[in-house]
């Protein structure tokens, strides 16, 4: 402290004049180190997330990736071999270092039982509505019949076809059907398991020996 | 309003049997879910309860009536969140508040907000309108779930009488455990006022606090040691994880430097020679030097705030960062961690103590730290011929004041001074708005922190805006003769954004000069709590002291130098280093 005529105690010097460190952070943090100078590329990946199928649980979801910025391109929701859980799968864009952010932020919502970013070898599907003009039925039926995809309904107006599978399937056909005039069409987003053995998230195994155990149980008392 | 319930009481027998088989408990059984969640209260050891009447909260009132739960009726439910964060802050342990539906719930949601930003453990109880009436737009009907869902770390709609009393009790420990933070418990009338014989389950048995894993403890360890520039950055995780002992073990044991967050005031006595104080945007420009040019960052409890790192471009840019923190969704959120360690912060502490090799040669660096001090030291000056300084208030209360009183401030110019001029050596003592920045915090926060530790002097630093916001908590203060001092550090001015408007909006002061505010010293005596008016340097001890021995709520309007501004500053994005200690260096 420093009062009356003493005046302030001698400071050192001014912005311009100190010694400044070296070294800068990218704007996500990480220490640039000029050797060996990571990029990280924009990239498309599948979130999976089991949680307890229970009210609110998609707004928690849904109201975290808003408020959060996260870059989601697609949410599915659906119920699971569990009448107790659901399982959402989100398709993100974002640089590597989001996508772990995702992760963790959704980890820690109550309702959220386990999240994993599956590989890119992972079972993924989508579904599409499409809806276009019935002038040229044949011409529609061929295009469904090459995408194996199947005639809901057909009238002498409209005509109404779903077609299935991954992402880059979905978007080829919805190029080939705008040569009808597509009216509507609606995309369900993609769902996804991992391949294999693997289980998609972390709690499912031991979740589903526990339900098995439960149901050998029932069964035993019957 | 609806009836309440007429009370039932389940056979005697039957509640002996039950209580037999399980290990819930018997002592006066609740009967309906208002009951159950008081005893829910009373078994997670509650004391005090922050709140306002209302008619969706009835029943739970009725409750608490005949409970040994004390309740302090606030003047406004923002005020009983805040106090109740600041019991929280004070204790440890959640402050409880609660409000009836609708207006009630909505003047809660900045309180929970702001315990949300600083991880203060609380626990909010909202009245509700009856189930059936959800979603019809009934008469004070909001959606509490829905407005607190982002700002709560868990919130729970109570559906049935039977498991309230268990919501209740979850919603506690939630608050209290892991990264600590606002539970809020939604409970519509028909739920409270509902029969049940479900009693409330004793709490669970304490988990052991979670452990870093022991192979990067070991690599953390090593590059620690190997470091010629440590720095220890204590944050409020350690002050939540109760770790102060354990930093100080560590910085004297290695001879590591520590500066501290806002939030981790005092979790490392600033009298040690250790000790940077506090960095970031008004921190002192030596704990900005010591985190700019460190080559180990020793990172405890703290989420790199952007007020803490300025732009992140420029942040600690030499050093590899050990970051220690108890929720993983920090780790390499806003600052990347070289060496990630999840688990409770005093644990790890102990860990990475035992997993040491050697302690760092850092003896000049500890010289550079040193001749840092010496450099950029925290001043003012007192001019004949200008009015009282804030800082020299500051100082003078410190010193008339014992090692464990507690500070609280409000948001603002007074609360940075608050924060530099006062020597806090101890943890829980610097009871502030961090994260959320809540204007209005500091009077209802000093009848929290009084209420909760009651033989301890409490002094709550206000500015004059921060002040009206909230001041009639000073009600609650003289009506429980709460033995508080408030001290206006008064320039007649929202004075931080008035410093912002000179230094960045070329000085156009557009509404953040008040040209009228009431008497401070009038309105105390109105309120029945004793007013001062301070405007001389020679009188400031002497309207101290005499605040300070008044038994009951005192409020000091001291007339401060409306010119004085905050400094040292890092403008917002900016780099640390290039602190500027005048307006001319920004």
């Amino acid at each position: 402290m420093s009062q009356g005529s003493e005046g302030p105690a001698p400071v050192g010097p001014g912005p311009d004049q100190r010694e400044m460190p070296a070294g800068r952070r990218s704007s996500q943090g990480i220490r640039v180190d000029p050797q060996v100078e990571a990029t990280h590329e924009s990239r498309r990946t599948v979130l999976s997330a089991l949680v307890y199928h229970e009210p609110g649980v998609l707004a928690e979801v849904s109201g975290l990736v808003s408020r959060r910025q996260f870059n989601i391109e697609s949410l599915t929701v659906g119920s699971t071999t569990n009448p107790e859980t659901a399982r959402i799968t989100l398709v993100i864009e974002e640089p590597e270092p989001g996508v772990r952010q995702v992760e963790r932020q959704l980890e820690k919502l109550q309702p959220v039982i386990s999240v994993r970013e599956l590989g890119d070898d992972a079972v993924r599907r989508e579904l599409v509505v499409l809806k276009v003009h019935g002038d040229n039925p044949d011409e529609v039926n061929a295009i469904t019949r090459m995408y194996d995809g199947t005639t809901l309904d057909a009238g002498p107006r409209t005509i109404t076809v779903q077609i299935t599978g991954d992402e880059q399937k979905i978007d080829d056909a919805i190029d080939a059907f705008r040569q009808f005039d597509i009216r509507e069409l609606a995309r369900t987003g993609q769902t996804a398991l991992s391949r294999g053995d693997e289980w998609t998230t972390d709690a499912e195994e031991e979740r589903y020996e526990q339900m098995r155990q439960e149901q050998a149980a029932t069964d035993d008392d019957d | 309003m609806s009836e309440p319930a007429s009370p039932t009481y389940p056979d005697e027998d039957e509640a002996t049997e039950e209580a037999a088989s399980s290990d819930r408990s018997t002592e006066s059984q609740p009967t309906t879910g208002a009951e159950a969640t008081v005893a829910a209260l009373e078994a997670a050891g509650v004391e005090h309860v922050f709140g306002v009447q209302g008619g969706a909260i009835m029943p739970v009132y009725d409750a608490l009536y005949d409970s040994d739960v004390t309740h302090v009726t606030m003047a406004h439910e923002q005020g009983a969140a805040h106090a109740a964060d600041a019991y929280g802050q004070v204790t440890g342990e959640p402050g409880v508040c609660m409000a009836t539906s609708g207006p009630g719930a909505t003047n809660l949601v900045t309180g929970i907000a702001d315990a949300n930003m600083d991880s203060d453990p609380l626990v909010a109880l909202t009245g509700q309108v009856p189930t059936d009436f959800v979603g019809n737009d009934a008469f004070q009907e909001t959606d509490t779930i829905g407005i607190t869902r982002p700002i709560t770390k868990t919130n729970y709609f109570a559906s049935d009488s039977d498991t309230v009393g268990d919501t209740v009790s979850e919603a506690f420990s939630l608050a209290r455990t892991g990264r600590q933070g606002p539970t809020l418990v939604d409970l519509p009338k028909d739920v409270s006022n509902g029969e049940t014989d479900a009693g409330v389950a004793e709490p669970d048995e304490e988990e052991a606090p979670p452990a870093a894993e022991p192979a990067a403890v070991e690599v953390a360890a090593e590059a620690v040691a190997e470091a010629e520039r440590p720095l220890i950055l204590s944050g409020g995780g350690v002050t939540k994880g109760e770790a102060s002992e354990e930093v100080r073990a560590f910085a004297t044991e290695y001879g590591i430097p520590v500066a501290t967050t806002m939030p981790g005031i005092g979790t490392f006595p600033e009298d040690h020679e250790l000790c940077l104080s506090w960095a970031g945007m008004h921190g002192t420009g030596y704990a900005n030097m010591a985190i700019s040019h460190t080559d180990c960052l020793i990172a405890v409890g703290t989420r790199f705030d952007d007020r803490l790192t300025g732009g992140v471009e420029t942040f600690a840019p030499g050093a590899k960062v050990v970051h220690v923190d108890i929720d993983p969704a920090e780790i390499s959120k806003n600052v990347h961690a070289d060496y990630p360690l999840i688990g409770d912060a005093a644990t790890v502490l102990e860990q990475l103590d035992e997993a040491m090799p050697a302690a760092p040669d850092a003896e000049a660096w500890r010289g550079r730290c040193q001749d840092w001090k010496r450099e950029y030291p925290l001043t003012y000056d007192t001019p004949d011929d200008e009015p009282l300084k804030p800082q020299f208030v500051v100082e003078a209360l410190d010193e008339m004041t014992d090692d464990d009183a507690i500070v609280t401030t409000g948001v603002g110019q007074h609360q940075m001074w608050a924060a530099q001029f006062w020597t806090y050596t101890e943890p829980r003592t610097y009871v502030s708005s961090h994260g959320l920045g809540t204007m209005g915090y500091g009077l209802p926060a000093a009848i929290g922190a009084k209420v909760a530790a009651p033989d301890r002097e409490v002094v709550c630093f206000d500015g004059d805006g921060s002040f009206l916001m909230t001041m009639q908590g000073l009600s609650v203060a003289v009506r429980d003769s709460l033995d508080i001092t408030v001290v206006v550090l008064n320039n007649r001015a929202i004075g931080m954004v008035r410093q912002w408007q000179d230094a960045f909006f070329e000085g156009r002061r557009m509404a953040s000069e008040y040209p009228w505010i009431p008497d401070f010293e009038t309105l105390a005596e109105a309120f029945g709590a004793r007013g001062f008016t301070l405007r001389e340097y020679d009188d400031v001890a002497n309207v101290l002291e005499e605040a300070m021995e008044y038994d009951g709520p005192s409020v000091v309007d001291a007339h401060i130098d409306p010119a004085e501004n905050v400094y040292p500053m890092v403008p917002s994005g900016g780099d640390n280093a290039r602190f500027a200690l005048s307006e001319d260096q920004l």
